[in-house]
């Protein structure tokens, strides 16, 4: 029988009784805790905003048509050749239009699955920025804004203006910040753009568009996508690609490889287009959990000593307690109770000093030029974290309580009181 | 005739640091409300036989009897609530929890048996407490109080879940003469008023020779009795 109270009682006489050793042990575990949650929540935080920003500007699934070679040349269809070995040179690709035949009943058709959150059709084209005498090749992307902003953090990376307005301005332009930069031009202007084909059309900036990879914002521009249409001199079907959101990621490659054998088109998973981003976050989380587990270990060598110590000094009481009746499992308890008591306190108190330090990290100024939707450092505050956090200041306590506690358990009391 | 205390050869040996007799053929018996205390020169094996009664020591052979009960070769767990409940022990050194108050420290064997509400222990204590006239001092920490009154603390402890027999480990001889006295005196009350029994080990010739009986060891050979 064991008798709760009693035990509990004695271990908090002990615990109190030696205050400072109490709290040096507490403050060990606290300190390993409050660094886990604090380092996991600020790396994964780090890790999120990192990934978001690539995985962002990448479709789940993106469908285009892709200019390569025919897998069968000519030759093959003839029969006469049939048993010869040809070598066909200078092979080209094959002629096909850039835009996705079908593309408005794909869009339909798309738009009725239940797993697919939305489909937009884009028209990528291939432009010059004219400033003055300077041409500054580039592209122009047209979207259907509203579509866009909804599946996408489009707005988020919008720094001047609105997509409203864009979308009420049918002559109005996305400007790239880094372009806008360069030809000294601000929301209000007018810039002029020439097509391939050597046209000219006046367009007026009513935003700046900044995604913080400087890559894209230097060449690359929004505006709606009839537009487009209307500056190629092409018909409203005209769309070269369509980037779908899904309800479930994980469902895109599948998905994509069906919606290329159903309409003869190149469709892209983003697992695919993304694979290496993967990798760079579990190698990141891998070193966060390395640097955690580190630390905690150590504080569970902290609370080992401390009750190492404590059982040496309590040599006799031990004693006394099993000579009045106490057996070893209940000496075994009382010492379990204070580690994890010692482990509790501590734990909680460790995930209170993670949280604000958390909260501080979340509140430092963190401005780049890169990421204009950033204004502080991102901190991930997902509660699985906490739970890991206190679940491991048990664990690790209850190990190093074990030990000690064990020997408590195992101490003769005749020796002692004996003296030898 | 009604027995508490019965041992039937009982050996003992030291294995370390070369193997040592340490008790020979010991067989005694103690009756209800008998005060024996036990003598011999040191290294007679005097404690050793105590701690063996004491049910703490179990390496030995031959049997143990409390009241009826064969004690020998029951698990630790069921000693552990033998000693709880049946027996009551008072060392030379005092042996009090230094942390905990006087009334913390009689009521902790009580607490541990659980039979009691802790209202009910509490009153006990301070009962057994008053009867040794140290009633006042209940609320002291057990590390601030002298000698003398941390015996009779234990002596309180040992009572506090009315056990069948008192044992003691030379209870007198870290006091003086005065405190000695006073324990005995102490003793003896308990026998007369509550035919409690006694088994004391002891080197105080003048304490032994005022009990029932003596139990003279010899080389760990029962002697006279």
């Amino acid at each position: 029988m064991i008798n709760w109270n009693v035990i509990l009682d004695i271990a908090k006489t002990h615990l109190l009784t030696k205050m400072k050793s109490t709290v040096t042990a507490t403050l060990g575990v606290t300190f390993g805790i409050g660094a886990y949650i604090t380092l996991v929540s600020f790396m994964t935080g780090l890790n999120t905003m990192l990934d978001d920003l690539v995985l962002n500007q990448t479709p789940h699934i993106h469908i285009y048509n892709e200019i390569r070679p025919s897998p069968e040349q000519p030759i093959a269809l003839y029969d006469d050749f049939k048993n010869a070995f040809n070598v066909v040179h200078s092979i080209k690709p094959k002629q096909s239009q850039k835009k996705i035949h079908n593309a408005l009943p794909i869009l339909n058709y798309l738009k009725k699955q239940p797993n697919v959150d939305g489909a937009t059709p884009q028209l990528r084209a291939q432009i010059f920025y004219l400033s003055g005498s300077m041409e500054l090749g580039g592209n122009l992307i047209g979207v259907d804004i509203m579509e866009e902003v909804r599946l996408s953090n489009l707005r988020d990376n919008i720094v001047q203006g609105s997509p409203e307005t864009l979308k009420n301005n049918d002559n109005g332009i996305l400007l790239g910040a880094g372009l806008a930069d360069k030809m000294s031009l601000s929301v209000g202007d007018r810039v002029q753009i020439s097509t391939v084909s050597g046209s000219i059309f006046p367009l007026k900036i009513v935003g700046i568009y900044q995604s913080g990879i400087a890559e894209i914002d230097n060449v690359q521009s929004f505006v709606n996508l009839k537009t487009v249409q209307r500056i190629l001199g092409e018909a409203e079907n005209y769309v070269t690609d369509i980037n779908i959101k899904l309800l479930d990621i994980t469902e895109a490659q599948s998905m994509a490889e069906q919606l290329e054998k159903q309409f003869n088109v190149k469709a892209m998973g983003i697992n695919e287009a993304n694979a290496q981003f993967e990798t760079g976050s579990n190698i990141r989380n891998l070193i966060t959990y390395a640097v955690s587990i580190t630390l905690l270990i150590v504080a569970g060598f902290g609370i080992y000593n401390i009750l190492n110590m404590l059982i040496y000094e309590k040599m006799k009481d031990i004693a006394i307690l099993k000579a009045t009746g106490f057996s070893g499992t209940d000496v075994q308890l009382i010492f379990m109770s204070q580690a994890i008591i010692i482990g509790l306190v501590g734990g909680f108190l460790g995930l209170m000093v993670g949280f604000v330090l958390s909260k501080i990290i979340d509140q430092t100024p963190f401005e780049t030029e890169a990421l204009p939707t950033i204004t502080t450092y991102p901190v991930n505050y997902d509660p699985t974290y906490y739970i890991i956090g206190i679940t491991f200041a048990l664990l690790s306590t209850f190990v190093a309580g074990y030990l000690p506690s064990n020997r408590a358990k195992n101490i003769d009391p005749v020796k002692i009181i004996r003296g030898t | 005739m009604n027995l508490v205390l019965e041992t039937k050869n009982i050996n003992k040996h030291f294995h370390k640091p070369k193997d040592f007799h340490v008790l020979k053929d010991v067989s005694f018996r103690v009756k209800k409300g008998e005060f024996v205390s036990i003598m011999g020169k040191s290294g007679s094996g005097k404690s050793t036989l105590l701690y063996v009664l004491s049910t703490m020591d179990t390496d030995y052979s031959g049997e143990l009897y409390l009241g009826k009960e064969l004690i020998t070769g029951k698990t630790q767990r069921e000693l552990s609530r033998i000693r709880n409940k049946n027996i009551g022990f008072v060392f030379q050194f005092h042996y009090l929890l230094s942390e905990f108050s006087v009334l913390e420290n009689v009521m902790l064997p009580a607490k541990k048996l659980g039979e009691k509400s802790p209202a009910e222990i509490e009153r006990d204590a301070l009962h057994k407490l008053e009867m040794l006239h140290i009633g006042h001092l209940a609320h002291q920490r057990a590390s601030r109080i002298s000698g003398g009154e941390k015996q009779r603390v234990a002596i309180a402890r040992a009572l506090i879940n009315n056990p069948t027999i008192l044992m003691g480990d030379e209870p007198t001889g870290n006091l003086d003469s005065q405190n000695s006295e006073n324990v005995f005196n102490i003793f003896k009350k308990l026998k007369e008023e509550q035919g409690l029994s006694l088994l004391v080990v002891t080197h105080d010739e003048d304490f032994a020779k005022r009990t029932d009986r003596i139990i003279q060891l010899e080389d760990g050979r029962i002697v006279a009795q």
